[in-house]
C-alpha cells in the first residue's frame, strides 16, 4: 500500500487516481497511525519551501514520517517541491529542509538568457535519466515530464541525480539515494510517461 | 521543448461538456470523465476547459467540479470561466488546476491581470481573447461569450494584456469556431507578430494539417481544437477522439523540413 502524506497541500486526488488506474493499493495518510498501514509513502508538494516545512510541521506527520523513512527504511517518492523538502535548505527559505538528501535547493539564474528564459521553467520537457535509476526503468526513449518550478536541486553528490533536465542548464530533475527517491516534475500530470515512474516506484 | 502543443478545448455548460458552432447553440457532447478518460489514453499533453456560461450566468465557477476535473486528467490543465477575483483563481489553483484563464473580467479590469500575475505567476496566466471579423474587414473583440462587443481591437488588447503579465494568450476566432474549416489565419498573425508570449490558435480546426498552417502561417506556437476531438464524420457524430502521436509526429517533421 502506497500512502499519500495529506499534510495540507494541493490536491492529491490525481496521484490517487493514477495509481488507481496502475491497479496499485493507494490510500491517502492522514494520520501516523495511518502512515503505519504504508509500506511505501509519497510526499507530495506545491507553494514554497518555508509554507510546505511549516504545513508539515504542524500536520503532526513529521516524527513519524521521519521515522518511517530514516530508520525503517520505507521508500518515499518527493513530488515537485516535495522532493525539494529533501534537501537540507532551500533559497527559497531561511528554515531546514528534511535533511534526507545531502545538498540545497537553488533558484534558477540564467545570466544574460539569450534564450529568454523564463522562470518558473513551466511545461514539457524530456528528463535524461542515468542508466542506473530505477524510477526510470524502461521508461523508452527522450521521455517527457510536466514540470513546474522556480528552485531545482543541487545534491552534494553527483551519484544521487537520477535524471537531469536542460532548462538553460542541465538542472535536476529526479534523485534517488537508498529508500529516498524525487521527482522534480509532476508524475501525475505526465500521463504515460508519469505512469511508468509511479510503477516503477511501486516496485522498487 | 520547442515542439508545438495542440490541446482539446472543451466547452462546459453545467458540468456537462458542449459544443458550438460561432459560439451558438451549445450541442451536448457527452460527460467530462468520459472525455477525459479517452484523452488519458491518448496522450494528450494539455487540456483547456471553458465554462461557457459562468460569466453570462453570473455563476461563481463550481469549485467541486473544477476539483474532479483536475484529479481525473493526467495532463496539465488550464480552466476558464467566470473569473473575476484573485480568492477564486487560489481556490482553483489549490485544486490542481496549472492555468486559468480570464477574458471578461481582464477587459472591464485590466490591472486584474497585474495581480493576477504577480501573486501566480504569469505562466498561470492566461488571457483568453474572442474575436470576429467585422464588416469593414477589421476585427474586434468580444466578451460575454460572444454575446458583447467591446470596440477593441485583438491586437492591441493582446499587447497591453502581455504587458500586464499575462504569460499565455488563447485566442479564438467566433467566425470559425466549430466551422471545422480552419483557423483564422490572418487573425492569428496579426497577434502573434505584435505579442512575444505563447499564444494557442482556436476555432476551425477540421484536420491536422489546420494545425500545420496555424503554426506556420499563423506563428501560433500551440493549437487548440474543439469540434475535431468531439465529433466524427460530416453527420457530427459524438466521438471522443484526437490525433495519435504519429499523426502529429509526421505533422511535426513535415514542419521542420519546411523551416
Amino acid at each position: 500500500m502506497i500512502g499519500i502524506v495529506n499534510y495540507g497541500v494541493g490536491n492529491l486526488a490525481s496521484i490517487l487516481n493514477m495509481l488507481k488506474r496502475l491497479a496499485v493499493p493507494a490510500c491517502i495518510v492522514n494520520s501516523p497511525a495511518e502512515m503505519d498501514l504504508a509500506t511505501k509513502l509519497i510526499l507530495p508538494g506545491v507553494g514554497s519551501f518555508d509554507a510546505g516545512m511549516g504545513s508539515l510541521n504542524e500536520s503532526g506527520l513529521l516524527p513519524r514520517l521521519t521515522a518511517r523513512v530514516q530508520e525503517e527504511k520505507v521508500p518515499v517518492l518527493g513530488i515537485c517541491l516535495g522532493m525539494q523538502m529533501l534537501s537540507e535548505r532551500s533559497e527559497e527559505g531561511v528554515g531546514p529542509g528534511l535533511g534526507w538528501i545531502p545538498g540545497r535547493t537553488m533558484k534558477f539564474q540564467f545570466g544574460d538568457n539569450p534564450a529568454k528564459l523564463k522562470i518558473p521553467h513551466m511545461g514539457w520537457n524530456i528528463a535524461i535519466p542515468n542508466p542506473e535509476a530505477k524510477l526510470f526503468k524502461d521508461c523508452g526513449m527522450d521521455p517527457r515530464y510536466y514540470f513546474v518550478h522556480s528552485y531545482h536541486v543541487v545534491c552534494q553528490d553527483p551519484a544521487h541525480v537520477a535524471a537531469s533536465v536542460n532548462y538553460g542548464m542541465l538542472a535536476t530533475a529526479a534523485v534517488e539515494s537508498g529508500n529516498v527517491y524525487g521527482v522534480q516534475f509532476h508524475p501525475e500530470k505526465s500521463h504515460k510517461f508519469g505512469m511508468k515512474i509511479l510503477e516503477n516506484f511501486s516496485k522498487v | 521543448m520547442l515542439k508545438n502543443r495542440v490541446m482539446p478545448c472543451l466547452l462546459l455548460k453545467n458540468a456537462a461538456l458542449v459544443k458550438t458552432i460561432k459560439f451558438k447553440n451549445p450541442d451536448y457532447v457527452g460527460d467530462p470523465s468520459n472525455a477525459i478518460r479517452i484523452y488519458n489514453e491518448k496522450e494528450v499533453d494539455e487540456l483547456i476547459f471553458l465554462d461557457i456560461t459562468a460569466t453570462t450566468s453570473s455563476k461563481v465557477p463550481d469549485l467541486d467540479v473544477i476539483g474532479r476535473l483536475a484529479s481525473e486528467c493526467f495532463m496539465p490543465v488550464a480552466y476558464g470561466g467566470g473569473i473575476s477575483d484573485l480568492q477564486t483563481m487560489r481556490e482553483i489553483f489549490r485544486r490542481g488546476i496549472e492555468k486559468v484563464a480570464v477574458n471578461s473580467h481582464a477587459v472591464a479590469c485590466p490591472e486584474f491581470l497585474s495581480a493576477a500575475a504577480n501573486e501566480f505567476g504569469s505562466q498561470a496566466v492566461v488571457i483568453s481573447i474572442d474575436a470576429k471579423r467585422t464588416a469593414s474587414g477589421t476585427y474586434e473583440v468580444y466578451t460575454h461569450g460572444g454575446t458583447r462587443a467591446t470596440s477593441m481591437d485583438p491586437v492591441t488588447w493582446a499587447r497591453r494584456a502581455a504587458e500586464l503579465g499575462a504569460g499565455e494568450i488563447l485566442l479564438t476566432s467566433i467566425d470559425q469556431d466549430g466551422t471545422m474549416e480552419g483557423y483564422d489565419l490572418e487573425l492569428i498573425r496579426s497577434v502573434t507578430s505584435a505579442v512575444d508570449i505563447p499564444l494557442i490558435a482556436c476555432g476551425g480546426a477540421g484536420k491536422v494539417s489546420h494545425f500545420g498552417q496555424a503554426i506556420t502561417e499563423g506563428r501560433a506556437s500551440a493549437v487548440a481544437a474543439g469540434s475535431m476531438v468531439v465529433y466524427f464524420g460530416r453527420n457530427r457524430a459524438v466521438l471522443i477522439n484526437f490525433p495519435s502521436p504519429r499523426e502529429l509526429n509526421r505533422l511535426f517533421e513535415s514542419i521542420s523540413n519546411h523551416e
